[in-house]
C-alpha cells in the first residue's frame, strides 16, 4: 500500500508526518532545524525523497536545506539570494520609494521533472531558480524589473512572492503571486511577465481595478485543467478559465470571503476548498467555528465541512501555504493552524481529525504520496 | 591560531561542537595589517561556507543586527570590521565569541 508524507513548516522547526495509505495511524518526526522559522518544505514530484526546506530567522538570516532521503538527513544548500543588476525601488507602506531588500524565502517549488531544478519565491518579491539542487541561485530578473515594480507595495506580511505554479502542459509557463502586487504569468520560462489581475477588485486601493496592487493570498490549479485557476484574495474568492486573463468572483454563500489558503481536489477539478476567516483585522474563523468550505461546482455554492473540527471557541488562523491535498483515492486534505494543529481528512473533506495538536504555529503544509 | 565560539544554531549548521580554531594564513597579516573581525570572519566562512550570510548580511557585508561579537569581556559588535582584535585573542588566550543577541520570540 502506498503511503503519505506530510511536510510541515512551523515557527520553530519542520516536521514530517507519515502514514500508510489508510491514513489512520501517523508518525510524527521532528523538529528538524529546531528554533528556525520554516516557511516552506516541499518535495520534488520527480523524486519524492528530494526535499527542500526554507529556514530563516531574525538572528541568522536565510538558509536552504536539502534532503535526499525524505527528510531523515539534511545538507545545507546555497543561500546567496542576491538581486541581479539594478536593485531598484518599490513603494514602502507610507508610499515612499524603498530599495528592494532580501528578507527570506517564502515558497520553494521544485520542477515537475528534474529534482535538481527548483524555484524560490522571496521577500522582497523576486523569483529565483537553481539547477543544481539549490546550491546556486539565479534571479529571473524580468519579474522584479517589470515596469509596474516601482508601484508594488508590501502587504502586512511583507512584499512576498508566496505562490509559484509551474504549468503542467505549457513547459515555459509559470504563474506567481505577490502580496500586495497581484498575480503574474510568464510564457517564456520567467524571462518576461504579464500582470494577470483583470477582474480583481480591491477596495483597499484607490483604483479598485488597478493592473497591480492587489493582495492575492494564494492561487491554485488542477493539472488536468491548466487554464483554470482559483484564487483566494485578501477579500474575495475568484476563478479564471483563461490562464488568468480574466477573473470573476465565486465567493457565493461563504460566511466570509476573507481567507488565506485555497486548494483543489486531486481528482475533481471543480471541487475546491477554502477556510473562511472573519476579516483582515480579525484573523480567526467566524463565530469561533473552524470550518473548511467546499464547493463541488467550482465556486459560488459552498458547503461547510465541520465533522471533527472544533465548532466553538476556536480562534486560530490558517496561513496561505498551510493547506494541501494528496493524490490518493479518496483524496486527502490537510491543513495546519496557528495553534499548532494539523488536521486531515481522508474522505474528500467529509470528516476531519487532528494528526498532531501541539506543534508551533504552522506556516506551511505539503502532502506527498509515496510509492 | 584564533579561537572562535559559535552560537548553538551555527554550530549545528557547521556541524561542529565546541570551539572552532582558525589558523590565519601566515603572511596575510603583519603590523600594518593586523588580525581583524573581517579577517577572522572571512577565514571562518572560507572553512565553513554554510555560515556565509548567517553572521554578516550577504549584500551589505554588515553584521546582522541580532548577532553580537564579544571578546575579553568587551562588546566589539560596533567596532569597525577592520579594527585590530585584542592581543589576547590573537594569542589564542581568549576566544572571539559570536552569539545571538538577547532577543527572541
Amino acid at each position: 500500500m502506498s503511503g503519505v508524507r506530510v511536510l510541515v513548516g512551523t515557527r520553530k522547526g519542520a516536521f514530517t508526518l507519515t502514514s500508510d495509505g489508510s491514513r489512520t495511524d501517523w508518525t510524527v518526526d521532528g523538529p528538524h532545524f529546531g528554533g528556525w522559522e520554516i516557511f516552506h518544505v516541499n518535495g520534488s514530484p520527480a523524486n519524492p525523497d528530494r526535499l527542500y526546506a526554507s529556514a530563516s530567522g531574525g538572528w541568522f538570516g536565510q538558509v536552504i536545506h536539502r534532503s535526499d532521503d525524505g527528510g531523515k538527513s539534511w545538507t545545507t544548500a546555497g543561500n546567496d539570494f542576491t538581486y541581479d543588476g539594478d536593485v531598484g525601488q518599490h513603494l514602502w507602506y507610507d508610499g515612499t520609494p524603498r530599495p528592494w531588500e532580501f528578507k527570506r524565502i517564502w515558497h520553494i517549488e521544485p520542477s515537475r521533472d528534474d529534482p535538481d531544478t527548483v524555484y524560490a519565491g522571496a521577500e522582497d518579491a523576486a523569483l529565483y531558480i537553481s539547477k543544481d539542487g539549490g546550491n546556486k541561485w539565479t534571479e529571473l530578473t524580468g519579474l522584479r524589473q517589470h515596469p509596474t515594480g516601482p508601484q508594488w507595495q508590501p502587504g502586512a506580511g511583507g512584499l512576498c512572492l508566496h505562490t509559484i505554479i509551474l504549468d503542467p502542459v505549457h513547459a515555459d509557463r509559470i504563474y506567481v503571486a505577490i502580496s500586495a502586487a497581484g498575480a503574474f504569468r510568464s510564457d517564456d520560462a520567467g524571462t518576461t511577465w504579464l500582470p494577470i489581475n483583470k477582474g480583481l477588485r480591491s477596495g483597499e486601493i484607490p483604483d479598485a481595478d488597478s493592473e497591480v496592487g492587489h493582495c492575492v493570498h494564494h492561487v491554485t490549479q488542477h493539472p488536468s485543467r491548466p487554464d483554470t485557476l482559483f484564487m483566494q484574495k485578501h477579500w474575495d474568492v475568484l476563478r479564471s478559465d483563461d490562464a488568468g486573463a480574466n477573473w470573476h468572483e465565486v465567493s457565493g454563500n461563504l460566511p466570509s470571503d476573507f481567507g488565506f489558503p485555497i486548494a483543489v481536489h486531486a481528482h475533481e477539478p471543480e471541487t475546491i476548498y477554502v477556510v473562511p476567516i472573519k476579516s483582515d483585522s480579525e484573523h480567526f474563523p467566524p463565530e469561533g467555528k473552524l470550518r473548511v468550505y467546499r464547493s463541488r461546482v467550482g465556486g459560488n455554492e459552498w458547503e461547510p465541512l465541520t465533522n471533527g473540527l472544533p465548532q466553538s471557541d476556536c480562534y486560530v488562523n490558517v496561513y496561505r501555504d498551510a493547506m494541501a491535498v494528496d493524490a490518493l483515492d479518496p483524496c486527502g486534505i490537510y491543513f495546519g493552524t496557528t495553534g499548532g494543529q494539523v488536521y486531515h481528512s481522508a474522505d474528500n473533506g467529509d470528516s476531519w481529525a487532528p494528526i498532531v495538536r501541539d506543534l508551533p504555529a504552522v506556516l506551511s503544509v505539503e502532502a506527498q504520496v509515496l510509492p | 591560531m584564533i579561537r572562535v565560539v559559535l552560537p548553538a544554531h551555527l554550530k549545528t549548521l557547521a556541524k561542529v561542537t565546541g570551539e572552532v580554531r582558525l589558523e590565519i594564513p601566515a603572511g596575510s597579516v603583519d603590523e600594518a595589517t593586523p588580525v581583524t573581525q573581517r579577517i577572522v570572519l572571512d577565514a571562518l566562512e572560507a572553512r565553513f561556507p554554510m555560515l556565509a550570510g548567517t553572521i554578516r548580511d550577504r549584500g551589505s557585508g554588515q553584521r546582522r543586527p541580532f548577532v553580537r561579537f564579544y571578546a575579553c569581556e568587551e562588546d566589539l559588535s560596533n567596532e569597525p570590521p577592520d579594527t585590530a582584535l585584542p592581543r589576547r585573542v590573537l594569542a589564542g588566550e581568549e576566544p572571539f565569541i559570536i552569539l545571538g543577541a538577547m532577543a527572541g520570540g
